[in-house]
């Protein structure tokens, strides 16, 4: 990780996260966590030093959770979070086909976000909308009924 | 016009009557889904029938709500016509000023809209995919407000926990072992002795969970139960704890819910300003209180003792049992789990008795099912059913049949953990035992329906990807075993699968059942024994022949142009490898060496003339 972009981080929204919830035990490290990277778009190393220096909880533990939960994002994202379904009924009508082309267009690979930080792209194993699949979510708007030539042209009306 | 507080039974019943009284001023309603046809531009539509209600002047007679799921996903977006109960298909916006005129002010139905296309039957109750159904869990979802507390109670909600709280939780508990629940999650286990267990353990703090992790690829009927009727569930839950004696619950949501995760929310938060969540319960002495948590995208979660240490802050990693969550769960006290589309069993159960509930289904499986009908089938959708029920009625009666009137394959049933229930099963009345027996489970009630293009091998492959993704790592057999299952699987549908391959799965599948910690491992392999079962031949096709009869595994087929080339080159324009080459109206031809099969070509031709062996 490239500390040189941690370098002047504003901790404060740490620090609100953690008098938000009063006395955070270890029960609450899924909630800090996703608190955290709704603040910071993921997960900052900086960020679980300062949430486990005021709570007491130990930053390894924190890491083991973050690196064992997919939700979790250590690296920065894109501006867009991408998220193909890849359930078993978007299988079976197509996905890996729509995978392919998404991959192709975008030159990552699932789970990696775009040179210009434009989108992140990820699989994701159900979006529960199995009527419309093949389907992908961009940020909260749904796409369904996507072919290998439709889902790229989604793309282009987000900065 | 609500109190501030409903302080007992009779309270209840006075606002009850209250709202009753009021909602009789409406004389129709215009009910717009907003669970699944929300990815087709339902929000739009919502909106363009409150402009043009008002703008017709039909404000004080007619109301546009903003509803959950109507079941018929593949027409979606959904509109509903109170009182006329007329199901408008594919609605846009620029139908609404026709749907006002025509349905709300004059009363007439829109043929067009009919979601059978037009001519077909408009009326609910006469459009086969509903009159095959029996809502009894789906009964408020799609009729009611799922934001306002108003709606349920005007329908009938948290008369059964009145009722409830007038018993003593020993009864509570012998009434739904009476009915025969049996858990809607997958295991199938008796609801009520499963209560008896928590209620027995020692100790007086106690837990209630809400499992609503759905992890199921091709499962939504939790996701429309919590979006389209929470109160049901929370009525459940609420019911269920008295039943335990638990004063405090959690309800853990996956992150990929966040909808559902607000309306709970909402609910949550009216019940607490009410009283009907905290403190003395309907004046009953009880106190309950309830949570949502959220999981973090571990389909494992979905277990219960790695959901549970999901809640402690840890790593969703099972453990062994016993001890069984009844006696040490949740912070080691005794715990209750139950799935979503359970807990809503139960409100209707405790008001209409056991007797009732007993009276649909089968011998060995009471009750109602919803199932999430998706795949090759016409009318994707959520359907509840009463147990029992054929498959051939479920495919073809309520679904529709298959596209294209293509021949029916199998259906797969229960996830990753489940199998698939082939053609020479078609009458087969579902329930948990019968699955059991033809090697698939019920599961959480997912189908997806399967037809000739579709390849069983790759079927039994892609499970395998997702379990071994899935596994949390803590047990060799699951962690190594799925590993080398699915290795064994890569290969064969690459073409490169040998002779001894579907021995060593079999032998593999053995030993991780027998080994493994958690339903995860124990299950994993049932998508390949299953799929081996009936479909072997396909599996030596792969490894003696290199074929692959279905046309899915891209190393066993070769993209071909034919005759039936015009020259338009979309095909060459959407190549992403720029394999294919051609002039102008003449026929164009794929270089094999630089084909990726990514299937780009076929997918864009409009004169069929890309053929893939």
């Amino acid at each position: 990780m490239n500390h040189a972009q941690n370098v002047g981080m504003d901790l404060e929204p740490a620090r609100e996260i953690v008098r938000a919830l009063g006395t955070p035990g270890r029960g609450d490290i899924i909630p800090l966590l996703q608190k955290i990277q709704d603040a910071y778009g993921y997960v900052p190393k900086p960020v679980v030093e300062v949430v486990s220096a005021e709570t007491g909880i130990p930053a390894s533990w924190f890491f083991g959770v973050a690196t064992f939960y997919a939700q979790f994002r250590l690296v920065p994202g894109g501006r867009h979070t991408i998220r193909l379904c890849r359930g078993t009924a978007c299988h079976v009508k197509g996905a890996t086909m729509v995978q392919s082309a998404l991959e192709t267009h975008l030159a990552v690979k699932d789970g990696g976000t775009t040179e210009d930080l434009r989108f992140t792209f990820e699989t994701v194993a159900c979006l529960g909308t199995c009527f419309l699949a093949p389907v992908m979510m961009v940020d909260d708007d749904y796409y369904g009924d996507l072919t290998p030539a439709k889902a790229p042209k989604v793309l282009k009306s987000y900065e | 016009m609500a109190p501030s507080r409903i302080a007992s039974p009779a309270d209840l019943e006075a606002l009850r009557k209250e709202l009753a009284d009021g909602e009789k001023k409406v004389r129709s309603r215009v009910l717009i889904c907003m669970t699944g046809c929300r990815a087709l531009g339902a929000v739009a539509i919502s909106k363009a029938f409150k402009e043009a209600i008002e703008s017709a002047g039909l404000s004080t007679e007619v109301q546009a709500v903003d509803v959950g799921c109507h079941g018929l996903c593949a027409g979606a977006p959904l509109v509903l016509i109170e009182p006329q109960d007329y199901v408008y298909g594919r609605v846009k916006p620029e139908d609404v000023d026709d749907i006002v005129e025509t349905t709300l002010r004059q009363g007439k139905p829109v043929p067009r809209l009919a979601v059978g296309g037009e001519g077909a039957p408009m009326e609910m109750a006469t459009i086969p995919f509903y009159a095959n159904q029996r809502k009894e869990v789906l009964r408020n979802c799609g009729r009611i407000d799922p934001r306002r507390f108003e709606d349920a109670l005007a329908r009938g909600a948290y008369t059964a926990l009145a009722k409830a709280l007038s018993m003593k939780p020993g009864e509570v508990g012998d009434l739904v072992k009476a009915s025969g629940l049996r858990g809607r999650g997958g295991a199938g286990f008796t609801t009520g002795l499963k209560w008896e267990f928590a209620r027995k353990a020692p100790g007086t703090e106690k837990y209630l969970i809400c499992n609503a992790d759905e992890g199921d690829p091709g499962a939504f009927m939790d996701r429309a139960l919590l979006e389209g009727d929470p109160h049901r569930v929370i009525e459940g839950m609420i019911i269920a704890a008295w039943a335990i004696g638990a004063s405090k619950g959690f309800m853990y949501v996956r992150a990929e819910y966040p909808i559902a995760v607000v309306h709970v929310n909402t609910a949550i938060a009216r019940l607490r300003e009410l009283g009907l969540l905290g403190e003395n319960i309907l004046g009953s002495g009880f106190s309950f209180d309830l949570e949502v948590r959220m999981g973090a995208g571990a389909f494992v979660c979905g277990e219960e003792t790695a959901l549970i240490a999901s809640l402690e802050g840890k790593r969703g990693m099972p453990r062994p049992r016993p001890p069984f969550p009844a006696q040490r769960g949740f912070d080691d006290k005794p715990t209750n789990i139950n799935n979503v589309e359970t807990f809503a069993n139960v409100p209707s159960i405790i008001e209409h008795g056991a007797d009732w509930f007993r009276a649909m289904g089968t011998e060995g499986s009471k009750g109602t099912k919803i199932f999430a009908l998706a795949g090759k089938v016409n009318l994707t959708g959520l359907v509840e059913v009463p147990m029992g029920i054929t498959l051939r009625q479920i495919v073809y009666d309520v679904g529709g049949g298959i596209p294209n009137d293509r021949p029916f394959k199998a259906v797969q049933m229960g996830g990753p953990s489940g199998g698939c229930v082939p053609a020479e099963h078609l009458d087969l009345p579902l329930d948990y035992d019968s699955l059991n027996q033809v090697g698939a489970i019920m599961g959480s009630g997912g189908m997806i329906v399967m037809d000739d293009t579709t390849c069983m091998v790759d079927i039994a492959r892609y499970f395998l990807e997702f379990t071994q993704d899935e596994s949390c790592g803590k047990c060799v057999p699951c962690r190594v075993g799925t590993r080398q299952m699915l290795e064994i699987l890569r290969r064969i549908t690459r073409g490169e699968g040998m002779e001894g391959d579907i021995e060593a799965l079999e032998r593999l599948a053995r030993g991780i059942k027998r080994g493994s910690l958690c339903g995860l491992g124990q299950t994993a392999p049932n998508p390949v024994l299953s799929t081996l079962r009936y479909f072997r031949d396909e599996y030596a096709e792969h490894i003696l022949e290199g074929r692959c009869r279905a046309g899915v595994c891209k190393a066993l087929l070769t993209y071909r142009i034919t005759e039936a080339c015009t020259g338009c080159g979309a095909c060459k324009r959407a190549c992403p490898e720029g394999a294919i080459s051609g002039e102008k109206k003449e026929q164009h031809v794929i270089d094999t060496n630089l084909c990726i099969h990514c299937g780009a070509c076929k997918s864009v031709c409009k004169h069929d003339a890309i053929e893939v062996a």
